[in-house]
């Protein structure tokens, strides 16, 4: 018979209704044999007791719905954000609040270059904090001006280049006519790109080249590390590629022994027919592993707010902006929808705007009545903006949402005064309306957009403080319970895993967060300052401080 | 339609880039080699998809040797055809000919009054330089005739084509086509259209003829050719529709521009 360990914990938080809150956990072959007091568990027979976690708190292993694994090669650059951010081997940077501050830092990074021609790149950066001053190429520049430099922004959809590396992509030039190029009052670029079209042809010269949304092997690792630090034990790739190459790297990496996390890759939907979309994720899901959940789908249907290219109903922007962009035509989607409800695949599909909500919800509803699936979990992913009746629809449709509580925090004075207005800025990312509806809800970081950290995005929705301190959406805000809810149970249902992880319950993997802290005791003020130890994935010991 | 214009490519190197292979099918004798990206056709053409890096591709495009004469760019429904040429105009050794838009008669209208992409369809139709009516066929020539109208209020610069079958007259699609066609004839029926060239016989503000050949009063589809300018430069001029763009030309290019107009309303054109 294989060995029994049982775990001895302050308190083990269950996310169990029949067993709330236990003192021990038993474990056997990577799964949970019994979580109760230590009597009750020995009658389960011979054991090893282990007090590692003696004086912690047990939680099950936390599950990150929105994210990219990008994350973990993004910490490869230089980061030039505004708030502190831990890099995966836990190493705290300050935030940089200052254009000055950013510059000091990259050119600490860059007299530690060795290889004169390589580029240097930065990631995070964020204008909106700093008055909306923005970087120039002039900045940079006093950084250096024979390397390239490239500085992505937080959102991921502006690049800030040095004239260096304009050269390079062939846009140090006069008579540029363009809406993504700025140009100064020297009629040359102010070094500002935006969008993937004016970003890509400098983008390879400063180290961001498409490929990077496939993390490698040590950005895989390196995310898992981000992991760990984080209590995170099942998290999502939501936007891969998935390329041959891609996915033996990926199955090889979580393959290995001290890999720490269930990765969960959803195919993206771009550039291939919904035939051989869902076709390929067919043959990817029979190569699935434990740790490795290949075999679902993600669409694209909008932009995003603030950048102004998410799909809008009346009366539309606040600020007057046109109505923005569809990624994928409605007929598209009915047709990837219909092939992969046929083939018992599940789709999540990013929505920001609430016409591309209204859409996805008008496209799916025919779709299931030529192809019912009554247990679909078809999940709306940021569905930042949807209305009450909107979520009602959701329900009846049988779909899920994961709502950007992250945002609201960093995002939401910006909704406030420019992009939605007052009004509809309070029920962004509706937290209450969806549980109080009986939409089935996850709550989300989208790193490396925001920072992974599932207690700080619970913090986000219970709290509904926006980065200048304001409430914003008193009526929105949810309980601590149901906010630990969605980063356990309620993510984990969104992936068709519930009955493997999210609850500390038999059978189900040995997957625990392990904590310093009792979110329950906390507060709720306090909820994004639990710290966290470290986690255990299918019986396997993680202690942050040792990675 | 792509087919079509393979097999009338006949010496142009033609580069097809679509979204995505999909339903495209490529007829299987013109067909040379083919990999999951690329399909490599008689007399030099391809044709690759592009999936969700179209810059990405057209740097691999620049890199080929012998680089294609000319791309095609199949952009996706919901595209912005406008922004892409933005995009393609910035990337060195390109320079963007036009935007074609093939429309179905049949049900273009309701299109551009649908829920979602109706105001997608209308920003595709005022970026044409170019909009090849299709399955006129389908339809009966009153509402043929309302639905030409309609488009033309919607955007007064474009030059429409219609046709049956996606059988365009490739010089309408594609410049290079109306230049080899007027150097050796064109080896197919050009349908309503009708072929000149104008050749000036002395120095010429060259701005002021492209705008000429440009004006929708001609109503040229297209034209191409060289001129040399008052201060004896040779100048390469492209016009498509009422898009026109002039730029320095090697001197020994002899003078002369190919002019593509519906037939009836050729005599017209001349000389400013």
């Amino acid at each position: 018979m294989s060995d029994t360990t049982i775990y001895t914990a302050r308190k083990i938080i269950t996310m169990n209704r029949n067993r709330p809150i236990a003192s021990h956990v038993a474990v056997r072959d990577g799964r949970i044999l019994g979580v109760g007091d230590l009597e009750e568990l020995a009658t389960w027979g011979e054991y090893k007791l282990d007090e590692t976690f003696a004086d912690k708190i047990l939680m099950p292993g936390l599950v990150e719905g929105h994210a990219h694994t990008m994350e973990g090669t993004l910490w490869r650059y230089v980061y030039c954000g505004y708030f502190d951010r831990a890099d995966p081997d836990g190493k705290m940077w300050e935030g940089a609040r200052t254009i000055d501050a950013i510059l000091d830092r990259l050119k600490l990074a860059e007299v530690e270059m060795t290889d004169p021609d390589a580029p240097l790149s930065g990631w995070s950066l964020d204008p909106i904090y700093m008055d909306n001053k923005r970087v120039t190429r002039a900045d940079l520049d006093s950084v250096s001006q024979t390397r390239p430099i490239g500085v992505l922004h937080a959102s991921g959809h502006i690049l800030n280049v040095n004239t260096k590396a304009l050269e390079l992509g062939g846009l140090m030039k006069t008579g540029l006519n363009h809406p993504g190029i700025p140009l100064g009052a020297d009629g040359y670029p102010t070094g500002e790109l935006y969008g993937p079209e004016t970003m890509t042809p400098v983008g390879v010269h400063v180290g961001f080249n498409r490929s990077l949304t496939d993390s490698d092997a040590q950005g895989l690792r390196d995310f898992g590390k981000l992991c760990v630090r984080t209590g995170v034990t099942t998290i999502t790739d939501l936007a891969a590629r998935l390329e041959p190459d891609g996915v033996e790297s990926m199955l090889s990496v979580t393959g290995e022994d001290t890999y720490p996390a269930r990765v969960v890759p959803l195919q993206m939907f771009m550039g291939a027919t919904a035939k051989e979309t869902v076709d390929k994720v067919v043959a990817l899901k029979k190569r699935a592993t434990d740790r490795l959940r290949l075999g679902r789908i993600k669409a694209v249907a909008d932009g995003s707010i603030q950048g102004f290219s998410a799909r809008m109903r009346w009366p539309g922007y606040h600020n007057g902006a046109p109505n923005g962009l569809w990624y994928t035509a409605p007929e598209q989607l009915a047709q990837l929808y219909r092939l992969a409800l046929a083939a018992g695949i599940q789709v999540h599909t990013h929505t920001n705007g609430d016409e591309a909500t209204e859409m996805v919800l008008d496209t799916l509803g025919p779709a299931l009545t030529d192809v019912p699936s009554p247990d679909h979990r078809f999940t709306l992913q940021h569905c930042q903006l949807a209305d009450a009746a909107q979520f009602r629809r959701m329900k009846n449709l049988g779909m899920c949402v994961n709502l950007f509580a992250n945002h609201h925090f960093y995002w939401g004075d910006e909704h406030y005064r420019l992009t939605v207005g007052p009004e509809r800025a309070l029920r962004m990312n509706a937290c209450r309306t969806a549980l109080d509806t009986g939409v089935p809800m996850a709550i989300h970081s989208d790193a490396p957009v925001t920072p992974l950290g599932p207690f700080f995005t619970a913090w986000c929705a219970v709290n509904r403080i926006t980065a200048s301190g304001r409430v914003q959406g008193e009526s929105e805000k949810i309980a601590v319970e149901e906010a630990l809810y969605a980063i356990t149970i309620g993510a984990a249902y969104t992936l068709h895993m519930d009955d493997e992880v999210g609850s500390i319950e038999v059978g189900k993997k040995a997957d625990f967060a392990i904590l310093e802290d009792d979110p329950t005791e906390i507060g709720g003020p306090n909820l994004k300052d639990v710290r966290v130890w470290g986690t255990v994935s299918g019986g396997r010991v993680f202690c942050a401080a040792d990675l | 339609m792509v087919n079509h214009l393979l097999r009338h490519a006949d010496g142009v190197r033609l580069a097809v880039l679509v979204n995505e292979f999909g339903e495209l099918a490529i007829d299987e004798d013109l067909i040379e080699a083919e990999d999951d990206t690329l399909i490599s056709i008689a007399g030099g053409c391809v044709c690759c998809s592009f999936g969700s890096d179209l810059t990405g591709a057209l740097l691999e495009m620049a890199k080929m040797h012998p680089r294609p004469d000319h791309l095609l760019i199949e952009s996706s429904g919901v595209a912005i055809p406008g922004a892409i040429a933005g995009s393609v105009s910035l990337l060195d050794g390109f320079h963007v000919d036009g935007v074609v838009i093939l429309a179905d008669a049949e049900t273009l209208r309701d299109s551009a009054q649908d829920k979602y992409m109706g105001d997608t369809v209308l920003r595709q139709i005022s970026d044409a330089n170019i909009i090849i009516l299709n399955k006129t066929d389908l339809v009966a020539a009153d509402a043929l005739a309302e639905t030409s109208a309609w488009l033309a209020a919607q955007n007064p610069n474009v030059r429409i084509i219609e046709t049956q079958h996606g059988n365009v007259v490739p010089e309408a699609v594609l410049d290079s086509f109306l230049v080899k066609a007027a150097a050796s004839g064109p080896h197919h029926h050009t349908a309503n259209m009708e072929m000149m060239t104008l050749t000036p016989d002395q120095r010429v503000d060259v701005d002021d003829l492209a705008r000429h050949l440009a004006d929708e009063n001609l109503g040229l589809i297209r034209a191409k050719g060289f001129a040399t300018s008052l201060s004896g430069q040779k100048m390469l001029i492209q016009v498509v529709g009422s898009r026109w763009a002039t730029s320095e030309a090697a001197q020994d290019k002899a003078d002369g521009i190919v002019c593509l107009g519906f037939k009836g309303q050729m005599s017209k054109v001349a000389l400013p």
